[in-house]
């Protein structure tokens, strides 16, 4: 290689004409390559770049501009090759700043090549990319699009913003798409700088040019992926365009291989995908047009197995239409079977992501899927597996596991491990056959997975071991076959063995040692003992050794005391405490039994987190003149204020875990509370180290986690035997569809039978017939129901200490943390409580109130068939609509009573009919009830309410048709209103027909306003649940608003006065700085913090939303003003 | 998106890096500890992994490789092809279709081919920043931003005009190149298989 480049080399002088400048220029950079070329050692290599950087440095301080393209050049291929050019970057910057098109080129590049996104350099670019955006030369605002898309500092994007948007309406293609791709880059950094340019993606999607609208995908992609249904109204245009481009109505240009814009179908087809997602209205749209792409996609060429690809993802994740299932399996096939590869990679993937909606598929491919097992290509290896994981049953777990093992034990690619290990763990979880096989699959996961494991799959095996299931002989079982296990593994040679499984050992055989009779406790104690002497053992493993120990040392005072002595003198403090415990321990039974009580139920064991035990002495030791407690980030704090002025060199030097405090610290205002609760380290490590309690304490379950839990619960059906008596008829045909294959050879024959071990208990009709067994059973270990597990682990026991908060909490409580899944089920359980609200029932609750008029209400709302409620107006005799009493509220039906409502406005009124509005506010929604009094002494007939408001949303409603409504009379229809998109106002109208004779229809039409105010609800949380909450949200917009400084405590008032406009919650008021949490009806969360800042509360709300916190914040505003 | 871009040859040295994301080393995230040189060190060991991952593969394998530890995470892929000395590589994130990728590879080599008229090793050395022009025109911040080749060629043949208007930095050793390649030298040792540096664009066979 280095010869032919010497030879191309030693040829080039005679081509250049040697006098020219570029010539010498060039020179410098072949000289380079030649000499780096010559090298054979990497010493040399590093020694000649380090002259020539020296060199380069010399020569940019004589600055040429000829000469500094050149240079910059050579710069890039020293980054390149590894080494550190940073004195250059200042000068690809100058070189992009001064130079003309050719400079700025190279200096550009090398701006993007050099600096990263956070660089502080690249401030000094703004200026620069800001006067090229505005250049009336094509090329130079060219590269500043590039660079712009390349590199951008976060901060200064508002800056070059409204220059990109002009960008937009450019008149060459090229510069708007660069434009477009600019603001997605935008949009990725900083989502919500771009917020207001939304409509301009719009236009770009429409775009004349179809290259601009490929580019604008990107942009929706991303979009639709976050929020599909706010999109769903394009769904139309993008099947439109997809129609076009299949039918290839696109020029010849965009053609690849004859076929066309491949690359715009698979964005396409992507993004319909995602709209379609269980949505079956806007799936029936793209059934026509996925079918067309189906049949256009021949095989012939890479690029159209890609088209397929997408497609038959999209088809099976829509919602499902028979045929096209029908053709996207066939297509599976067709890349399973292949001989290509790659496709047969692709076509596992398929098949992975189809077994969750139709495991037969795999069935109908299982020897392909067997040979791919067997396949010598590693990631082929690795997806079979993946897809094994997903048909995994309680019938062929052991053999899946078996081959997940055998994998294991041939690769040594670390994130492979981690990731395949925690499957396992998983699967022998969920389906272990029986004692024996489940503990030593854990042995297997445990030893191949090492120290590289996630923390919780032992902290799982433990929880599981420790919780045990319902019957406590299963579990002393499962727990003596450990014990067993561990005691032969430990009689072998331990050195080899990871941490983490010596530590799972140490856990398991301290708690349940003593339930082996036959092995003396003794034998225990020397095996452990053995462990700690190892070199080899980590000074953590050590201290779960000897709390094992501590554990198991009743009545063997002597092996003890030995024991402590010699560790007494150890260099590690937490082990010398925990030996001086021993000690303490041994000598004194009657506290030993105290503390470690034999056999009690772990979970009963409380632990006073509060330490408040030790207030005796903290206040002893405050009056003889400690300084009080601080804690660590309050420390923190101080010291960088002592050192405000030259942080960055000192802040090294501070531990990790101080620094890192600070940084959280900047984001959750509440963490000072959340830590004020916990002392210093020292006795965290020891209550972690000593008390099982602690250690199994919040522990996320790998399978509590909504990807896994979904998995399983879709895998789960066909192992279900009435669901497959259900459907036997495609599962017989799986199985018919078996039955002729060839005779097998021997060779095949294993394979045969791996099959069937394989895929038994997959379709119902074809594993019986291939096992001959057709027991399932059930998964072996249940875990018991825990009382706060119901919510998430990390917000367990929320219940419990918000209990005591106002009482319309007790909803909310438990679900704020469950946002996420709430989204989903929320809406949709609110609209079947309203529309399942039987009829008679209300007519019900209102019989059995003893009042006489709600009596006689309720048997006339009978009488009309209990669609409405009418109301005798007894009490209501105001022929004034106008001036409406407040007694109209006595009028709202019983279920709504009691629920907090605005006071009654009238509405409009005509010499028949006056409409009133009231508000009533509902947790999960708005009530809009609007009373229709007749002001006639005559019937009216066939009144009918018409309400439209296009940004709400009608969940449900009710009594807005009725067929009479008689003198004098008021009736009640009322509307529960959802709002999705936070709107700082909104405006309905409506109208209400009726018959005052027959056949003389009147209208009468009504509007109004609602305020988003209406449709904030408070959000109960504790202050560490609002911490959390707040750490994971992401929009987050800062005003200062006005305080109410009238009052003694400004900062209560103010938040007082917005708690009464706004519904908000008050979580916790700290010093100068209060927390406040609500919610969108019961959706999106939105939480303010808010700190007194001179005269001004300094407001900072965050939400997921990226709209509410502006609508909330309108309307704080508002309130104060107001006040 | 495209989270990085490496060329490499046989003996895993590079001859073009392109990140779009800065992989930082996971301890060191914390922001005030990372600085651009620990950056830079991260991207040295991720060519360095990624070479060890993909040349000890054969190549009937397939061209699709998930996530390495450095690069982080199941999400991430990389997705290759070996042209006779050359290795081109792009790490993805799952927002990408992997034979879509695949062919963009195809698309971006023959474009290669097309600007530096049988494109080698060679010319990818001597002509790092041209050959990040023509991946510009391709990929854009890590999008995709045109496909077409023709189209690709005419944006970076515009660009050169400029260039030689001004008397350009690498017209010359370009032209030197392609004599060399032309001038079938009768001294080139037998034993040298000149055939072999040339990266040969295979073209596409029918399925």
């Amino acid at each position: 290689m280095s010869d032919v480049v010497e030879k191309t080399l030693s040829a080039l002088p005679g081509l250049f004409d040697s006098q020219t400048g570029a010539a010498r220029i060039t020179s410098r950079l072949r000289q380079l390559v030649k000499s780096i070329t010559e090298l054979t050692s990497k010493n040399e290599e590093e020694s000649l770049i380090k002259q020539e950087l020296s060199s380069m440095k010399e020569q940019v301080s004589s600055p040429n501009t000829s000469m500094m393209r050149e240079i910059m050049v050579r710069a890039m291929y020293c980054e390149m090759l590894g080494y550190d050019a940073s004195f250059t970057y200042i000068h690809a910057i100058k070189l992009a700043q001064q130079g003309g098109v050719l400079e700025k080129r190279v200096g550009y590049l090398a701006v993007s090549l050099f600096l990263n996104e956070g660089h502080e350099l690249l401030l000094l670019l703004v200026n620069t990319v800001l006067k090229d955006l505005q250049s009336t030369n094509v090329i130079e605002a060219y590269m500043a699009l590039t660079v712009v898309a390349q590199v951008f500092p976060k901060d200064m994007i508002p800056a070059v913003l409204p220059l990109l948007e002009d960008k937009l309406s450019y008149p060459k293609e090229i510069i708007r798409r660069k434009a477009v791709l600019a603001l997605y880059k935008f949009y990725l950094i900083a989502p919500n700088q771009v917020q207001h340019i939304h409509a301009k993606f719009r236009k770009a999607l429409c775009d004349r040019d179809p290259g601009v609208m490929t580019s604008s995908l990107h942009i929706y992609l991303q979009l639709i992926t976050e929020s599909p249904d706010d999109y769903k109204d394009l769904t139309g245009s993008f099947v439109t365009i997809l129609k076009q481009v299949v039918g290839g109505k696109l020029p010849v240009d965009f053609n690849y291989h004859n076929v066309p814009a491949p690359w715009l179908q698979i964005q396409l087809l992507r993004i319909l995908s995602l709209l379609g997602k269980e949505d079956r209205s806007t799936s029936e749209l793209m059934y026509e047009v996925l079918d067309e792409s189906l049949r256009r996609a021949e095989m012939n060429h890479n690029i159209t197995y890609a088209i397929l690809y997408e497609c038959v993802k999209a088809i099976y994740t829509i919602h499902p239409k028979a045929e096209l299932l029908e053709k996207a399996a066939r297509c599976i096939g067709n890349f399973v079977l292949s001989p290509k590869i790659n496709l047969r990679y692709l076509g596992l993937k398929a098949l992975t992501y189809v077994v969750q909606h139709d495991a037969k598929l795999a069935l109908q491919h299982q020897m392909t899927i067997i040979e791919c097992l067997d396949h010598t290509d590693f990631t082929i290896k690795r997806e079979t597996l993946e897809l094994l994981f997903r048909i995994t049953n309680a019938q062929n777990v052991t053999v899946i596991v078996e081959k997940m093992l055998d994998f294991l034990h041939g690769c040594s690619d670390e994130h492979t491990i981690i990731h395949l290990v925690g499957k396992v763990a998983e699967l022998a979880e969920k389906f272990a056959p029986d004692n024996s096989w489940f503990i030593q699959t854990m042995n297997d996961v445990f030893s191949t997975g090492g120290d590289l494991l996630q923390q919780d799959v032992p902290n799982n095996f433990l929880r599981l071991l420790a919780e045990g299931s319902e019957s406590k002989e299963e579990d002393d079982q499962l727990r003596l076959y450990a014990v067993n296990s561990y005691l032969t593994v430990l009689k072998g040679d331990a050195s080899h063995l990871p941490q983490r499984f010596l530590q799972v050992m140490s856990w398991v055989l301290g708690e349940y040692a003593h339930l082996q009779e036959s092995v003396d406790q003794r034998e225990v104690i020397r095996l452990l003992t053995q462990l700690l002497d190892q070199r080899s053992v980590s000074s953590e493993t050590r201290v779960w050794i000897l709390s094992a120990l501590t554990k198991i040392s009743e009545g063997q005072t002597d092996l003890i005391l030995d024991l402590a002595e010699s560790l007494s003198s150890s260099q590690d403090t937490v082990l010398r405490q925990q030996a001086q415990e021993l000690r303490q321990l041994s000598q004194d039974s009657q506290l030993y039994e105290w503390v470690l009580p034999r056999g009690a139920p772990w979970d009963s064991m409380e632990v006073d987190s509060s330490l408040s035990f030790l207030d005796g002495f903290v206040s002893e030791a405050l009056a003889a003149g400690a300084a009080p407690y601080k804690p660590p980030h309050q420390r923190q704090e101080e010291l960088c204020e002592d050192r405000a002025l030259n942080l960055e060199p000192y802040s090294f030097s501070l531990p990790v875990s101080l620094s890192s405090c600070s940084i959280t610290d900047r984001q959750s205002p509440t963490l000072l509370s959340v830590s004020s609760g916990l002392s210093g380290n020292s006795t965290e490590l020891s209550q972690k180290a000593g008390s099982s309690t602690l250690i199994l304490e919040g522990v996320k379950r790998v399978w509590g986690r909504d990807g896994y839990l979904r998995q399983n619960e879709t895998t789960a059906p066909p192992v279900d035997e009435p669901s497959a008596a259900v459907q036997p008829s495609g599962q017989q045909e799986a199985a018919e569809r078996l039955e002729p294959q060839p005779e097998p050879s021997t060779q095949n024959q294993d394979k045969l039978q791996l099959a069937s071990s394989l895929f038994v208990g997959l379709g119902a009709g074809s594993s019986m017939s291939l096992l001959g067994k057709s027991e399932a059973p059930p998964p072996r270990f249940r875990k018991k129901p825990r009382p706060h597990e119901s919510s998430s682990s990390s917000s367990s026991g929320t219940s419990e200490r918000s209990s005591d908060s106002s009482s319309r909490s007790s909803h909310s409580t438990t679900d704020s943390f469950l946002y996420g899944s709430l989204l989903e089920e929320e809406p949709a359980t609110s609209i079947s409580a309203f529309s399942h609200t039987p009829k008679s029932s209300t007519a019900n609750g209102l019989a059995q109130n003893k009042d006489t008029k709600e009596d006689r209400r309720a048997n006339t709302s009978q009488i009309l068939g209990g669609d409405m409620v009418i109301v005798r107006p007894n009490t209501f005799q105001d022929k004034h609509p106008s001036l409406v009493s407040s007694d109209l509220t006595a009028l709202l039906p019983a279920d709504l009573k009691d629920l907090p409502h605005s006071d009654v406005i009238s509405l409009t009124s005509d010499p028949s009919l006056s409409l009133s509005s009231c508000r009533l506010f509902r947790d999960e929604a708005l009530l809009l009830v609007i009373l229709i009094s007749n002001c006639t002494e005559t019937v009216i007939k066939d009144v009918a309410v018409q309400l439209t408001c296009e940004e709400l949303e009608t969940a449900s409603l009710r009594g807005n048709v009725m067929n009479c409504l008689e003198g004098n009379s008021t009736s009640v229809c009322h509307y529960a209103l959802l709002m999705d998109e936070p709107h700082t106002n909104v405006s309905f109208t409506g109208t209400v027909s009726y018959q005052t004779q027959p056949g003389h229809t009147n209208t009468l039409s009504f509007s109004g306003t609602l305020s988003a105010a209406d449709f904030i609800r408070p959000l109960v949380v504790s202050t560490e649940e609002y911490g959390k909450l707040w750490l994971s949200l992401s929009h987050d917009v800062k005003q200062n608003l006005k305080l109410l400084t009238d009052a003694s405590d400004p900062l209560r008032t103010t938040l007082n006065a917005l708690k009464d406009a706004l519904q908000l919650h008050v979580v916790d008021i700290i010093g100068s700085e209060g927390i406040v949490a609500c919610r969108l009806l019961s959706g999106a969360p939105c939480l303010l913090h808010c700190r007194v800042n001179g005269a001004a509360l300094a407001m900072w709300l965050r939400s997921p939303h990226p709209a509410l916190p502006d609508c909330i914040l309108y309307h704080c505003q508002r309130a104060l003003a107001q006040h | 998106m495209i989270k990085a871009i490496l060329i490499f040859n046989n003996h895993g040295k590079p001859r073009l890096i392109r990140f779009y994301q800065y992989f930082l080393n996971m301890q060191l995230q914390i922001k005030h500890l990372c600085t651009n040189k620990m950056a830079e060190d991260m991207q040295q060991q991720i060519i360095r992994e990624t070479f060890h991952l993909v040349s000890k593969r054969d190549d009937n394998v397939c061209n699709f490789l998930e996530g390495g530890s450095l690069i982080g995470g199941s999400d991430y892929k990389l997705i290759y092809r070996h042209y006779a000395t050359l290795y081109f590589v792009f790490c993805v994130d799952s927002s990408e279709s992997e034979l879509g990728i695949l062919d963009l590879i195809q698309v971006f080599v023959e474009t290669l081919d097309k600007c530096f008229e049988n494109v080698c090793e060679l010319d990818l050395i001597f002509h790092m920043d041209k050959v990040h022009y023509i991946l510009q025109e391709v990929v854009m911040g890590g999008m995709v931003l045109e496909t077409n080749m023709n189209e690709i060629v005419a944006q970076v043949e515009l660009q050169n005009r400029m260039e030689k208007s001004e008397g350009g930095l690498s017209g010359a050793p370009a032209r030197a190149v392609s004599a060399v390649k032309n001038m079938n030298l009768p001294e080139i040792p037998r034993n040298i298989n000149i055939g072999d540096i040339n990266i040969k664009v295979p073209s596409l066979s029918p399925f």
